[in-house]
């Protein structure tokens, strides 16, 4: 599954790991999904990617809860080729 | 080390891992699966978790306990799987030479625990429905 996001200065892509949890993975029908993003690309090009390219993305929130490698991170963060990048439903621990 | 358990949380060993003469005062916190009016007749509630980085939440905590408490120590599990009502879900044992900053410090693991570390429950409500919670529950059965 490929497809161009993100600005176009390069030409080059990146492939990162989008992993899905809890009610986010029952709506799109997976948990895991790699895929190859235009660079430099952010966390909002991934975003943008899974809600108009997945199916049922677009029932996920325009700005979800996101970690990459394991750190809790906002928007604009930029991503790098390798990286995995978790979409987290509001947190419910406790 | 983990801090996530798949069987019943021993809040008594939890006990005897912060436990020393010198730490006067602990404080146990232990979050339980709730039936309530409120909540609808909930059997059970399904604990899942992205492991890796709720581990390194937990462990964070803990470290930031022992940055602002720097004579505290804090033990603590959370259950994952299938957890029913009245079964605990979280404990946390904080021991402290005073009680105010093992009051405090084990305060501060909870809350930060639910701001911070990605766990989701999906209650199991009876007739075999079940739903999402967090910022908004979704019935999806």
């Amino acid at each position: 599954m490929s497809r161009s996001f993100g600005t176009d200065s390069t030409g080059s892509t990146i492939s990162v790991c989008l992993r899905f949890f809890a009610r986010y993975a029952e709506v799109l029908g997976t948990d895991a999904v790699t895929v190859e993003l235009q660079a430099p690309a952010t966390v909002a090009h991934a975003v943008s990617y899974v809600r108009e390219l997945l199916p049922n993305g677009a029932t996920l929130p325009e700005k979800p809860l996101v970690a990459v490698n394991l750190e809790h991170v906002l928007p604009h963060q930029s991503i790098h080729d390798g990286d995995e990048l978790a979409f987290l439903p509001p947190l419910a621990g406790g | 080390m983990s801090y996530l358990v798949h069987a019943p949380i021993d809040v008594a060993r939890l006990n005897s891992e912060v436990s020393a003469a010198h730490l006067g005062g602990a404080t146990t916190f232990i979050g339980s699966v709730r039936r309530s009016p409120e909540d609808g007749p909930v059997e059970a509630i399904e604990y899942t978790a992205y492991q890796e980085m709720a581990d390194r939440e937990f462990h964070r905590i803990v470290a930031e306990v022992s940055d602002r408490w720097p004579n505290t120590r804090v033990a603590l599990q959370h259950r994952l799987g299938h957890v029913p009502t009245g079964e605990a879900s979280m404990a946390v044992v904080a021991a402290s030479p005073h009680r105010s900053d093992a009051f405090a410090a084990c305060r501060y693991v909870v809350e930060e625990a639910k701001k911070r570390v990605p766990i989701w429950k999906k209650e199991i409500i009876e007739g075999g429905t079940a739903r999402w919670c967090g910022n908004s529950a979704e019935r999806i059965g």
